[in-house]
């Protein structure tokens, strides 16, 4: 899949956007463009003002400061109804009173399309999300996945320019949530609808996501692809929001060259950096060898697939996870020094928290 | 408890005894109500079908007969069937004009702020704390002849040239009838939109519905179920109201309600006024069931 370059023309543009409730700052200082057919999340715990963001561009909220364009129009004035968005919200908000078909129908009945072009449309679309054959069925009578997937026809049905997805997979049970993923990325590489996912949950942001947009109380921590934003965090909140990871407090000790030391752990030191620092390195790339770190294991969690250690360190507490290869792992208690690569790491200044 | 009793208890002989004392629990818990119930409802309620069937005489009172001479003669006398459909006609407008008033009243409601809401409910719901007739003796005096209030007030307004008649009409018993009924549709139909999810109008508007459209196509038929039992509340206690029509109505305009009491208590006719209040509540059982009904199975995908 090609992924969008820059150079395109952004098909939806924040600028500057922000959102004030009273005295209360609710999003500030927003801007991001979007490529056409781009699936971007919004990803942070509740009350980061991601939700408050997607109701602005969808237009149930109007922004304090700052514009929204699609296609280069100004939407500020625009009413909601106007804007063209689809948008499966958390409840999934499907009409109870109609079938499956009629929800489906209702919006291109608002842009009066014919009867027969309508129900085609209803048919396929239905079909596109495995719901062939419950035309007649009531929400009521359908399960939470199916309605789910309703609610997904019923706003795609309308050819929207932007897809707007609110939390839509936060009700599901897990199994469910993951096939949801699946299907929900495949159905969106196939249209090619730019798509703005709702999220709290990293793991679906990372598997669904072209872009993710990483927010922490009202402000952007963080842009980036799902790789760069897991393994190049732009900020404290963004290391711990997106998976685990271990903070050391670690020195910059000597000139030319400088050299970061951690317990027994050193290694070259960037430029430019000097005292105290934080070093930040995920679990998984931490390893047991020779020389490295000194710690003990304080406990040891088999966890199927891979091994979960809970390690003291004269720097502070680990977490190291090893994949369960068959080889012999240590056991609590026992001394180990860790271990790991210079650029699986990153530093920020400042003691570790 | 008893559920888990006796899903699980079976399998083992021993447990029988407990099993069979359990389940005949509900049955000694329902007692207490169930003999208040008899005593109360059921008895007075056969003995007045049975009093609808004895002779009555000027002269000799009630005789305990069984004869069908009351039936007959409302079967029979027109006067009866007018009455009847009097009763029918302000009830049913009642019901209409508090569904058309009400339902816009609860949704108008239903989106006022926090505290203009805790105004206008307390205003719309004062009125149930203030006993009928104190009520309708208000609508009395506003209507009360030529210099009522409400005369005065529609010609100073312009909108009649003369005084309209409002005590004893019809059309004074169904206005004061509407005030006295109007917090039942409007708490029926409230509790109905504060099931809707506010998310659906969104979902209708962002699907291209304006307004007008996302009120009759999306609100309207959520809220409908609420609108159609509020409407058989209305109804029914329209049908059954007592001191409106007593009062405002007067004499001369008789409903179902007013004529067993003048049966019961002026001519003293007990049989004939047990007739007409077994008559009344056969059609309103009639009615309201048959309503009922029609609600759950037109909107079993809606209610809850």
């Amino acid at each position: 899949m090609t992924t969008p370059s820059r150079s395109t023309t952004p098909l939806l543009e924040l600028d500057r956007v922000a959102k004030a409730f009273g005295s209360h700052v609710a999003v500030e200082d927003f801007s991001l463009a979007v490529a056409p057919g781009e699936f971007i999340s919004f990803l942070g715990p509740s009350g980061c003002g991601k939700t408050t963001t997607l109701q602005m561009i969808a237009g149930f909220l109007a922004p304090s400061r700052g514009t929204i364009r699609l296609e280069g129009r100004d939407l500020t004035q625009v009413h909601p109804s106007k804007r063209g968005l689809g948008i499966v919200f958390q409840s999934y908000a499907l009409f109870p009173h109609m079938t499956a078909a009629e929800n489906v129908a209702f919006g291109l009945e608002m842009q009066r399309v014919s009867r027969s072009e309508r129900t085609e449309r209803v048919r396929a679309a239905l079909a596109m999300v495995g719901l062939a054959g419950y035309e007649d069925r009531h929400p009521r009578r359908m399960s939470g996945g199916q309605q789910q997937r309703v609610a997904l026809a019923r706003a795609l049905v309308i050819r929207p320019s932007v897809l707007l997805l609110d939390e839509p997979l936060s009700n599901l049970d897990a199994k469910l949530r993951e096939e949801m993923q699946i299907e929900l990325r495949q159905i969106q590489r196939n249209l090619g609808t730019t798509t703005i996912l709702v999220t709290h949950d990293q793991g679906e942001a990372l598997s669904l996501s072209d872009r993710i947009v990483v927010m922490s109380k009202g402000r952007i921590e963080q842009i980036g692809t799902p790789q760069d934003t897991y393994e190049r965090p732009a900020s404290a909140f963004a290391a711990q929001f997106l998976g685990k990871t271990n903070d050391f407090s670690a020195r910059i000790e000597g000139a030319s060259p400088a050299r970061i030391v951690a317990g027994g752990w050193s290694a070259p030191a960037p430029v430019g950096m000097r005292g105290p620092v934080t070093l930040s390195v995920r679990p998984e790339r931490i390893g047991f060898s020779e020389e490295g770190l000194p710690g003990r294991v304080a406990a040891r969690i088999f966890q199927g697939n891979h091994w979960l250690f809970q390690c003291e360190t004269e720097c502070g507490p680990a977490i190291v996870v090893r994949p369960n290869d068959g080889l012999p792992q240590p056991g609590e208690g026992e001394a180990v020094r860790l271990a790991w690569r210079p650029e699986d790491m990153s530093l920020r200044a400042g003691a570790a928290a | 408890m008893s559920a888990a009793a006796t899903t699980t208890l079976p399998a083992t002989p021993a447990a029988t005894a407990p099993e069979r004392r359990a389940s005949r629990a509900p049955l000694w818990l329902i007692l207490p109500a169930l003999l208040l119930f008899t005593g109360i409802v059921l008895v007075p309620l056969a003995m007045t079908v049975l009093l609808s069937f004895h002779d009555w005489g000027q002269y000799k009172g009630i005789e305990p007969v069984l004869v069908l001479k009351n039936w007959h003669e409302i079967a029979t006398d027109p006067y009866y069937a007018e009455m009847f459909g009097r009763t029918l006609r302000i009830a049913l407008i009642t019901t209409v004009a508090t569904a058309l008033l009400g339902a816009p009243e609860a949704y108008i409601l239903n989106r006022m702020s926090g505290r203009w809401r805790g105004i206008f409910l307390l205003l719309i719901l004062g009125p149930l704390l203030i006993s009928v007739v104190a009520r309708t003796l208000g609508w009395a005096l506003l209507f009360g002849g030529a210099n009522g209030l409400a005369n005065k007030l529609l010609m100073s307004l312009g909108l009649i040239a003369s005084p309209l008649p409002f005590l004893f009409t019809e059309t004074g018993v169904v206005i004061a009838l509407v005030h006295v009924m109007m917090p039942f549709m409007v708490l029926s139909v409230w509790a109905a939109l504060q099931r809707l999810n506010p998310q659906v109008e969104h979902a209708a508007m962002s699907l291209g519905a304006g307004p007008l459209t996302i009120l009759r196509r999306i609100v309207l038929p959520q809220v409908m179920p609420g609108v159609l039992s509020g409407a058989i509340i209305v109804f029914s206690l329209s049908a059954s109201a007592f001191a409106t029509p007593a009062i405002i109505g007067g004499r001369r305009l008789k409903v179902a309600a007013t004529l067993a009491y003048d049966e019961f208590l002026n001519t003293l006719n007990w049989p004939l006024g047990a007739a007409v209040a077994v008559l009344l509540l056969l059609g309103l059982i009639l009615i309201v069931v048959g309503a009922n009904a029609l609600v759950e199975r037109r909107y079993a995908e809606v209610s809850p």
